[in-house]
């Protein structure tokens, strides 16, 4: 029985009856993460087969074999069968070529390097235990967290990390790619729809790894653009909103030196140009002002493990964190 | 029976060292040690392949003193011949002409090592050191590694060469000088890789 | 010529034997005590991904969650699967082939002391400030000091090392037994398959051994020393450690499968009352598999970026394995086909192990796809797929093999109804544990992670797993109550409980030390079965009632293990860090460590120097024993 319920939950998989309107590698909203569904549906079936013949002949003998009170001898002592023995060595065979040559040809289509090529958009991608440093080198556009690329382009990647092994996956958009500190890997995709997308690292890379997400925020080439002007529209030198210029004066203070609001200066710590647009606060929070200051308070209580951020709950008072938090809210 | 008591030692008889199952087991045991042997050789040789470009400077062949070396894998090479006559020495039964030659044996051991150590106190002299750099990690991790199997070599031999002299060639002796003659065969060969993929192509810079 | 035997009892009497038989029954102790630890650590992983974002054990859920990940792996791969098999190895191997002892059971003994010291030594990372919190896989520079700061690591890297000696020699004294050792008349193709697929195991286990104890000291160098060989900053490579534990580390899949293989090939046969159906062509698959074993690590490492043609490559000979593999379940099937099916416990583990593997195969081929593993690699797919191996795979035939042999090993025979209950909590908590972990995976569940957010569809699976963890839970520990009861119990096995056709159900039980009076001649594959046929009460002996020899006991190896023990300790606190000076000064100026390497080299002096003749057993004593049988 147990197998039956499994084989239904196979075939619902296999059907492409997802387990959710998320994208994931099973509902994939793009060409990198469609090949690799194909490919999965594929083995997936010649599995399924293998599987079905498997349990049929196992079912059927060890049911029909059963040991009864009247068997008293031996069975007969059958040796072998060089027929039988060549066709299972022959079936897989062919089963396995099915497979092999799409698997070889993918391998190289998916494995090409396109960040020399001028048609798509290049972005170097830095692991950090834990967050993600995204790089436009074509746009002289230093961000975090958010990957902003636009639909329909392919988007190229040049992948590595800073500290120890981290590994860059947009489940919706295709497979993932290990970053390797001292190493630059290569990866591509492209979006055919917009929306914000899952973001993980996939190697374990210290105790906030489970936490290390970042989101993919797929817009229309015009909003690109527009997301581009933005970014390379620096903020005033002067903060004229009396409100805002206390939070900016705590800023320069605090945390200026390690973060740059300025999207042309690389920084050490995430850039937060454009922060107030961004999905999420420590790449898995809800952006608004009480996830800000948590994290701002004590980062290591909300992603374990994070050492080069101090807590700031007992150097700044709840009302000057209050203002830095309102300032960040501002940079839009 | 397993062990035929101690008249071998004077009555000529081919391979003492297989005329018991214990002594068969022992040399074939050997034998495959010495292929796990050269897998552990092989992965260092691996990892020192793959690091040796990453020296921090140090070429290495305005590291190695050639001459050295060269002194050094004729002594050891001399050893290897020296255990060889020391096993047909044990093939005939002749128990002391097989003690003289592993003492001989040990003696070119022991030079060998002089000059290892030698070695490697000149490189640490010219920065050359097992922290310096991934090169030296690697070469000093190989080596290292053969000059440690060369040192157990020689003090094993040397345990063996009182045991003969006390117990004679008997067929429960014999395995232990037969095998300790095929170890010292082994890393006299992993020398030789050593000596051709560290210094000579050090040498020439590959 | 005999010389006395020295005889031990109690305590000393374990510490001291080199018999086969008892130092198998310590692998079996060691390593299923190893094996509760391993799966205490796995329900509270379980606990932990029970619920979506809760934090189980408060504050450091997450350093604790990385330990536990970490030791659990470690554990259940190098200090359970491995010495439990290793167990089974040791008790029933010289007896299928028609032994009295293994080629050196000294040097088996030193293998076991070597293990439990090292394994040991690997869990008191637990009271020491830190368990190792890089992955099984330790992969640098995580697992560097600079990453992984307690000392967790090292115990990883001493510990594994000193546990990897044991493991190495004991593969080497099983191929000299299986090769020098057959009786009389048993050629190599006459073997029993779970003594060919220790055979090859040990070939497997040979050959990958040393690569994984280069690896662990250069990690260990890295981490202690100030070498270079994985850091990054001075030119070292995180990739090059890769490629050694996976050269290492893939093979040592099947050395682990490769047994469970043997342990399903003897029992289905047994209990269909059939001989194994195409011998030759699963001894052949055998060996193909342990060959192609050493030819595709780089499939664990698809998205390190080794470039399309490596993958290509390695993705192709990773599914050719899928062909060897696939004649063995043929074959398996095909051994049911047509016989009579006992169902009891051991063979329902047996035979549910097919489906099982299958379906963990099965996965391992879409995991060979090298394009598509991109989407699957670290995730729990991959979760699902090697708990249904090692699981539905090794565990199964552990369970089987447990069932099977313990009236051999143990003179008493196992309770069959709380076999069943064990099998049947089990076998569906096992389905449950692992089977919707393949969906999460797939639905973009990375593993080793410590929580998950709400709200992603993944929390029923995830609740449904951990239920089936405890399921499984209960299931061992039926087995464990039904050892402590069948242990109590005073009724004693026959010698031939399942109507056996090989050469270990021939012998009279209890097993006598010396295993055979006379050795047993050899006519056919299943000897045993082979004789009953033609009529004759048991084997036809190849030789006279003769004197028996026997090795001596020995100390040593437990001593020189423990010296070993002491060495590790010494080298990891080379850098004192104790709150205690005196301690500080002996660990800093290395006097520990020189002890315990001390210790060990003079153990191996010793055994050197003091000839060691073994003992005989007397043609009067062999007489007087059988009379009393």
């Amino acid at each position: 029985m147990m197998f039956l319920l499994m084989m239904l939950t196979l075939s619902l998989v296999l059907s492409g009856c997802s387990f959710t309107e998320e994208a994931s590698p099973l509902n994939p909203q793009g060409s990198v993460g469609e090949s690799q569904l194909f490919l999965i549906n594929l083995s997936l079936g010649i599995m399924f087969g293998v599987l079905a013949v498997v349990f049929a002949l196992f079912f059927y003998a060890i049911i029909r074999f059963r040991r009864k009170k009247s068997d008293k001898d031996y069975p007969e002592q059958v040796e072998g069968s060089h027929k039988l023995e060549i066709i299972w060595t022959v079936i897989p065979l062919i089963l396995i070529t099915i497979l092999a040559v799409p698997t070889v040809i993918y391998a190289f289509v998916l494995g090409e390097d396109l960040t020399e090529d001028p048609d798509v958009l290049l972005v170097e991608v830095v692991g950090h235990q834990y967050w993600w440093e995204f790089n436009y080198p074509q746009l002289d556009i230093y961000t975090a967290q958010d990957l902003v690329m636009p639909v329909d382009k392919t988007v190229a990647f040049k992948i590595t990390a800073s500290d120890v092994l981290h590994s860059f996956w947009i489940p919706g958009l295709g497979g993932k790619m290990d970053a390797i500190p001292g190493t630059e890997n290569v990866l591509y995709y492209d979006a055919n729809t917009t929306g914000v997308l899952k973001g993980k690292c996939v190697e374990l890379c210290g105790q906030s790894h489970a936490l290390m997400d970042f989101k993919a925020v797929v817009l229309e080439q015009d909003e690109f653009d527009t997301w581009v002007e933005d970014m390379k529209t620096p903020y005033p030198e002067e903060v004229e909103n009396v409100e805002l210029a206390e939070g900016y004066e705590i800023f320069k203070n605090n945390c200026i030196s390690c973060h740059a609001i300025d999207a042309t200066q690389k920084g050490i710590f995430p850039n937060l140009k454009g922060f107030a647009n961004r999905e999420t606060v420590a790449g898995f929070k809800d952006n608004n002002a009480e996830e800000i200051k948590a994290w701002i308070e004590d980062p290591n209580k909300m992603k374990p493990g994070v050492s080069d951020m101090p807590a700031f709950e007992n150097v700044l008072s709840d009302e000057e964190l209050d203002k830095l938090v309102e300032y960040l809210q501002s940079l839009d | 029976m397993s062990h035929a008591s101690h008249e071998g030692e004077n009555k000529i008889m081919h391979q003492p060292e297989k005329a018991t199952l214990e002594g068969r087991n022992k040399v074939l045991g050997f034998w495959l040690f010495l292929g796990g042997e050269t897998v552990l050789f092989g992965t260092l040789f691996a990892t020192f392949i793959a690091l040796r470009g990453e020296s921090n400077g140090v070429l290495a062949k305005d590291l190695f003193d050639m001459t050295l070396v060269a002194i050094a894998t004729f002594i050891l090479l001399t050893s290897s011949l020296t255990s060889v006559l020391a096993t047909q020495a044990l093939h005939r039964g002749n128990a002391k002409q097989m003690i003289n030659w592993l003492i001989v044996t040990v003696i070119l051991g022991f030079s060998f090592l002089g000059l290892e150590i030698y070695e490697f106190y000149h490189y640490v002299h010219l920065g050359h050191t097992f922290s310096s750099s991934p090169f030296g990690s690697s070469f000093y991790a190989l080596v290292g590694f053969h000059g440690a199997h060369v040192a157990l070599g020689v003090a094993w031999i040397t345990i063996l060469i009182v045991q003969g002299m006390r117990k004679g060639i008997t067929t429960y002796t014999a395995p232990k000088f037969y095998v300790a003659g095929l170890y010292w065969h082994f890393i006299d060969v992993v020398w030789v890789f050593i000596f051709t993929v560290v210094y000579l192509m050090g040498e020439v810079g590959f | 010529m005999a010389h006395k035997a020295k005889k031990y009892k109690g305590l000393m009497d374990w510490l001291t034997t080199v018999d086969h038989k008892k130092i198998g029954i310590m692998y079996l102790i060691a390593g299923a005590f190893f094996f509760v630890i391993g799966g205490i650590e796995a329900l509270l992983i379980r606990l932990q991904l029970m619920f979506p974002d809760i934090r189980a054990f408060g504050d450091d859920t997450a350093q604790i969650f990385n330990e536990l990940i970490t030791m659990h792996g470690t554990t259940m791969i190098f200090l359970a699967a491995m010495p439990i098999l290793f167990g089974l190895m040791n008790a029933i191997v010289p007896l299928q082939i028609g032994a009295r002892d293994v080629a050196f059971p000294f040097v088996n003994a030193l293998g076991f002391w070597t293990f439990l010291f090292g394994g040991l030594l690997l869990n008191i990372s637990l009271f020491t400030g830190g368990m190792p919190d890089a992955g099984w896989t330790s992969y640098v520079p995580l697992a560097s000091n600079e990453f992984s700061t307690s000392r967790g690591v090292d115990f990883y890297t001493i510990g594994l090392q000193i546990a990897g000696i044991g493991t190495l020699i004991g593969g080497i004294n099983f191929l000299v037994t299986i090769i020098n050792m057959r009786a009389p008349g048993m050629t190599f193709m006459r073997m029993p398959l779970f003594t060919w697929a220790t055979f090859v195991a040990s070939i497997i286990i040979l050959f990958a051994f040393p690569a994984f104890a280069v690896g662990l000291i250069l990690l260990t160098f890295d981490r202690l020393f100030d070498a270079n060989f994985f850091d990054v900053a001075s030119g070292g490579s995180p990739v090059l450690w890769q490629h050694i534990f996976w050269i290492f580390g893939h093979p040592e899949v099947y050395i682990l499968i490769l047994p469970a293989f043997g342990i399903i090939s003897d029992i289905i046969s047994n209990f269909s009352r059939k001989r194994l159906f195409g011998y030759a062509s699963m001894v052949f698959a055998t060996m193909l598999i342990g060959f192609l074993g050493f030819m595709v690590w780089a499939h664990h490492m698809f998205t390190v970026g080794l470039g399309p043609v490596a993958n290509a490559l390695f993705a192709v000979a990773t599914m050719l394995i899928a062909v060897p593999t696939g004649m063995k379940v043929f074959n398996w099937l095909l051994t049911l086909w047509g016989g009579q099916i006992t169902y009891n416990t051991a063979n329902l583990f047996a035979m549910s192990f097919i489906p099982t593997f299958v379906m963990g195969g099965v996965t391992g081929v879409m995991l060979a796809v090298a394009p598509a593993n991109a989407q699957m690699h670290d995730t729990y797919f991959v979760v699902g797929h090697f708990h249904y191996v090692i699981v539905g795979g090794i565990v199964l035939s552990l369970f089987a093999a447990a069932y099977y042999w313990w009236p051999r090993m143990f003179n008493k025979e196992l309770n069959e109804g709380l076999g069943k209950f064990t099998f049947w909590t089990f076998y569906i908590g096992f389905h449950l544990t692992f089977f919707v972990q393949h969906i999460l995976g797939l639905m973009g569940m990375p593993r080793r992670v410590f929580t998950y957010l709400p709200n992603q569809g993944w929390d029923t699976m995830n609740l449904v797993s951990s239920i089936g963890a405890f399921l499984m839970g209960i299931g061992f520990l039926a087995t464990v109550i039904n050892i402590v009861i069948t242990t109590a119990k005073k009724k004693k096995s026959v010698a031939d409980p399942w109507d056996g056709r090989t050469l270990e159900w021939a012998i009279p039980s209890p097993t006598p030390e010396y295993n055979f009076k006379q050795l047993p001649l050899v006519r056919s594959i299943d000897p045993l079965f082979y004789e009953k046929v033609q009529g004759n009460k048991g084997m036809t002996p190849a030789e006279p009632v003769g004197p028996i020899h026997m090795p001596n006991a020995s100390i040593l190896p437990f001593v020189m293990s423990f010296g070993l023990f002491v060495a590790g300790l010494g080298f990891m606190y080379q850098d004192g860090g104790l709150n205690n000076d005196f301690l500080n000064f002996i660990f800093e100026n290395f006097i520990v460590a020189f002890v315990g390497i001390g210790i060990t080299l003079l153990c191996m002096f010793l055994r050197s120097v003091i000839d060691d003749h073994g003992y005989h057993i007397e043609v009067e004593e062999l007489e007087d024993e059988g009379a009393k049988i």
